[in-house]
């Protein structure tokens, strides 16, 4: 009963309260323009329902409370900075209710991730059920026909599209999560430099996952997570929900990245320079940067996307002087960097973890901190490598295979950096090692199959075929979601002062990382032979079956080790071992105070007096947690 | 210096077993074409990168895991060694080579993959949701013994042997593309007419049956957008062409609507008296216009041909100047235009 009383629960009343007030607003306009309020037709409800959930989600977030603040602010009455927890309340119910408290947040940000990966997980093994033979065999079951009301095709292909688009919004909120609970723990910051805005750039992701993922309920979307117009524009409402969808997600992109980049920037502990921040830091601030700087593309993109099948502005009709793919070079834009944005703070936690369990410093500090910043730099100038088959100026796309064959470098730097640290290290392998490890093997199948992609001619031959597929899910496994996971391990007795099961923790790895083999293998060799993405079913004398069988089977197992791990998780948070102290030997400051780590972090600012990563280095410190009170020294 | 050795040793082994591995296993389809061979060379060089660096990368991390590991009951750090200026430089320049001599011969694969063959044969494509037509232009001898050109139109694409083909790729609708894997080509097909018509240069050198697919998500039925490709003997192709041609050959005015077509001037003006970013051609002829200066002129066939390869002379009112393209004059050759003028002389 006292969810009825969360922020959560107000909001999404309030959401639903606001769509049907915003429908009765656009249906009013409507009527005094003169057109249809109401009808059967497609082209008549859209932009009522448009106008609905828009509003909608703007009700949500007043009716969580995220603007409570800046209300009082603007009637001129003061606020507090922190929402301190009421002890009469559960402690659980913080979750549900706007807090400023970036572990909270954090957290929140975690859960919400987890279960978009969920939803996004679950989509796929819809249609790898369907690839398992050639012929479609098992969407077209008479249930999906009923409860959704499309072909077993259009089904096929909302699903693909809904499974990238939901698997991306969980990274970039696991992202959130990662960088909201550590970044500030890491410095020494008490919070994050804008708590309410925090706040927000949580918040804003509820309605919009909501929306997204009705836009199975909206006819769906048969577009490919890329939405290329003509076809977007003639694609059912769902594409709508989509483009809203993403839309607000972009919202908490870009304000979280700010807060990233003030947070690292003013915030640090004392004689904390640049180069003395745990390296993860580095890794949140080069992803802060992009997300800052080019999540407003998509936005732009999808916006004209939204105007032209709202208002038939006709920016990418060519028959009245519009470009088909004007809209690609806006999408990638965002979208190509936005990948270092997914891989970039996997690579960060990677670099974290190494010289832990490795008992060795991190090899080349500087370079791998600058290498973050340099792949994010070389990233905005690459889109057009998704572009090589799209007819843009066949001249143009070698500038793009020269820079994009040049992300090579710094991620090179990062590989070896990397091998650099484990030699002649004291390599344990508890499970977070296991998944750093893992993840580091995987990510570089990613980083070699990327060249025959980067040099046009293979890439003529490879684009929109399972290579890529492969290519980009050895990528987004080795760059995030192994790395996620050896996070959450890691920083789980952090978290709930308790110890997951390591033999779980075990299996999880091993039956996840050798399937994923399995699938990224078979994905590349199918590729090669010329199967394309996007499709519902294959020729049967293509001989592709059995591999699909494989992958299938290999799909079924990489999710089912997932849900293996997350039960340890829950049920290791309850009843787990304690584990209060410093479990994993760490340097780094977080570890020097007790898990969970109380409301404002550091009772007292700590002071950095050595390098982070100096392990082997006997008798060394990274910080003096009780540093002598500055007017000790006798301040002038 | 003993572990590098030893390392160093398995890097070279498991380079040479897995490069060998990658460039014999069967992990491209047939190579049907020209271009497959340049594509495949380059893979080739791309196998054994892949060799190597993977090698390297994953050798030294199991021979770390295996031989670094922390024994039991064992305590203490690893070796302490915070990096290496020297070895990060190297690394950095040497992959830039690499990288700057991969783009070098990344250029020159596309420069022999693309390139033009005077003798090549132009095929038109032409793809909506969710078929594939193909159309060839056939010189044929007329009635009254003058050449004609006749428009073929199959929905199998048949090819000769040995002898490049440009496909001229038009959609009608969304985006598609053009993939056919033993090709080892692929073009998006783009909608908009003649100024988004894209060109695709293919050399078949394999006789046999093949299919093209769409590559690029187009709807529903995107994955069953195919067509057959038939590669044959180049005079059993002749032989056909005519075969097709025989009995169908267009006169004056069909050849010029097929040519209104191919270039996309009926995208803008149209022949049903509707109105569009140009004039319509509907009644147009021998009439009288009046253009933007407020002057009128008489629609006839100089008038016509002066639109055509000058459209900004005289600009109808109503109209914008600049839209149209003006390059008509080198694209289309003289015969044509008489034959989309013939057409337009037709719309009454």
């Amino acid at each position: 009963m006292r969810f009825f009383s969360t922020g959560l629960f107000r909001g999404l009343v309030a959401q639903a309260l606001g769509t049907v007030v915003g429908m009765a607003l656009v249906m009013a306009v409507r009527v005094i323009m003169g057109l249809p309020a109401w009808s059967a037709e497609p082209s008549v409800q859209e932009p009522v329902l448009v106008g609905g959930v828009l509003i909608g989600a703007i009700s949500f977030l007043v009716g969580v409370g995220i603007f409570n603040d800046w209300f009082k602010w603007a009637r001129g009455k003061s606020t507090v900075d922190s929402i301190e927890p009421d002890p009469a309340k559960p402690n659980w119910m913080r979750y549900f209710s706007v807090d400023y408290d970036h572990k909270v947040i954090g957290i929140q940000y975690g859960i919400t991730s987890i279960l978009l990966l969920g939803i996004g997980g679950t989509l796929a093994m819809f249609f790898r059920t369907e690839l398992a033979q050639s012929g479609i065999t098992f969407l077209n079951s008479d249930i999906f026909e009923t409860l959704l009301g499309y072909s077993s095709e259009h089904l096929y292909n909302t699903l693909m599209s809904l499974h990238g688009i939901v698997m991306i919004g969980s990274i970039l909120l696991g992202v959130g999560a990662l960088s909201n609970y550590l970044v500030p723990l890491l410095i020494g910051a008490n919070d994050m430099a804008f708590p309410r805005l925090n706040s927000f750039g949580f918040w804003v992701n509820v309605p919009g996952a909501l929306i997204l993922v009705s836009s199975m309920f909206f006819g769906g979307f048969d577009t490919g997570w890329v939405g290329y117009p003509p076809l977007s524009l003639r694609a059912p409402i769902g594409m709508e929900m989509f483009l809203i969808g993403v839309y607000l997600i972009g919202l908490s992109s870009i304000s979280g990245a700010i807060n990233v980049i003030v947070t690292i920037f003013t915030m640090r502990a004392k004689g904390m320079s640049m180069f003395k921040m745990p390296i993860f830091a580095w890794a949140a601030l080069a992803t802060s940067l992009i997300q800052f700087t080019a999540t407003q593309l998509i936005g732009l993109s999808f916006q004209l996307i939204m105007l032209e099948r709202l208002l038939g502005m006709k920016f990418f009709d060519a028959t009245a002087g519009g470009d088909p793919i004007l809209y690609q070079h806006l999408f990638w834009f965002y979208s190509h960097p936005a990948v270092y944005v997914f891989i970039l703070p996997g690579l960060g936690i990677i670099s974290e973890l190494l010289p832990v369990f490795a008992r060795k410093p991190l090899f080349g500090y500087r370079w791998v901190a600058l290498s973050s910043l340099g792949i994010a730099l070389v990233g905005f100038f690459v889109w057009a490598h998704h572009m090589f088959a799209s007819g843009m100026s066949p001249y143009l796309r070698l500038p793009f295979m020269y820079a994009t064959l040049l992300v090579a470098v710094p991620t090179g730097v990062k590989f070896f950096s990397w091998v650099g640290t484990l030699w002649e290290a004291k390599i344990t392998l508890p499970t977070p090692m296991l998944f750093v490890l893992g993840a580091i093997i995987i990510f570089l199948l990613g980083g070699v199959t990327g060249p025959p992609l980067g040099t046009i001619a293979t890439d003529l031959h490879l684009h929109d075929t399972y290579f890529v597929v492969g290519h980009f899910h050895n990528t987004m496994f080795g760059g995030y979601i192994f790395p996620f996971f050896a996070a959450l391990y890691y920083w789980f007795p952090k978290l709930t002062g308790r110890m997951y099961n390591e033999k779980l923790g075990k299996l999880h790895f091993w039956a996840m990382w050798l399937a994923f083999m399995v699938l990224t293998l078979g994905m590349l060799f199918i590729g090669l032979q010329g199967m394309r993405r996007r499709v519902v079913d294959y020729d049967l004398d293509l001989g592709f079956d059995a591999t699909h069988l494989i992958m299938t089977i290999a799909g079924f197992v990489i999710f089912f080790s997932v849900v293996v791990g997350l039960l340890n998780l829950i049920y290791s948070a309850r009843r787990g071992k304690e584990a209060k102290g410093n479990v994993w030997n760490s340097r780094s400051p977080e570890w020097q105070i007790s898990s969970p780590p109380p409301l404002h972090n550091y009772a007292q600012p700590f002071e950095v007096v050595g390098e982070p990563y100096d392990y082997g280095l006997p008798n060394s410190t990274y910080v003096n947690m009780t540093p002598a009170p500055d007017g000790a020294h006798g301040a002038e | 210096m003993i572990h590098l050795v030893i390392v160093s040793v398995l890097v070279i082994i498991s380079t040479v077993l897995l490069g060998l591995f990658l460039t014999n296993a069967p992990l491209l389809p047939v190579q049907a074409s020209l271009q497959a061979e340049t594509v495949d060379w380059l893979f080739g060089v791309h196998w054994w990168f892949i060799a190597f660096f993977v090698s390297l990368i994953v050798v030294f991390i199991l021979y770390s895991v295996v031989v670094f590991r922390r024994r039991k009951g064992e305590r203490g750090d690893g070796k302490y060694v915070t990096g290496s200026h020297q070895l990060e430089i190297l690394w950095t320049i040497i992959p830039i080579g690499i990288v700057l001599w991969m783009a070098v011969i990344g250029a020159n694969t596309l420069a022999d993959v693309e390139r033009r063959d005077p003798q090549a044969i132009t095929v038109d494509v032409f793809a909506s949701q969710w078929v594939w037509r193909f159309e060839y232009t056939v010189p044929v001898t007329g009635e009254g013994g003058e050449e004609v050109l006749t428009a073929v139109s199959s929905d199998t694409l048949v090819l000769p042997k040995n002898r490049q083909v440009i496909l001229r790729l038009h959609s009608e609708d969304v985006i598609h593309s053009f993939f056919v894997p033993e090709f080892r080509v692929k073009q998006d097909v783009l909608p908009g007419g003649e100024e988004f018509v894209r060109e695709l240069r293919v050399t078949p050198k394999l006789e046999g049956n093949f299919k093209v697919r769409c590559a690029e998500i187009c709807g529903r039925l995107h994955y069953d957008m195919q067509a057959d490709i038939s590669v044959i003997d180049g005079s059993e192709f002749n032989a056909w062409l005519q075969e097709q041609a025989a009995g169908c050959v267009l006169s004056h005015e069909e050849c010029g609507q097929r040519w209104a077509e191919t270039f996309g001037c009926v995208a803008c003006h149209s022949v049903n008296g509707d109105e569009g970013v140009g004039p319509t051609w509907q009644g147009l002829f021998g009439h009288e216009v009046p253009l933007t200066d407020g002057s009128t002129v008489i629609a006839d066939e100089a008038y016509l041909h002066e639109s055509i390869v000058n459209p900004n002379a005289k600009i109808v009112a109503g109209f914008q100047p600049g839209i149209m393209p003006q390059d008509f004059a080198e694209r289309i050759i003289e015969q044509q235009i008489q034959q989309i003028i013939a057409f337009i002389m037709s719309l009454q």
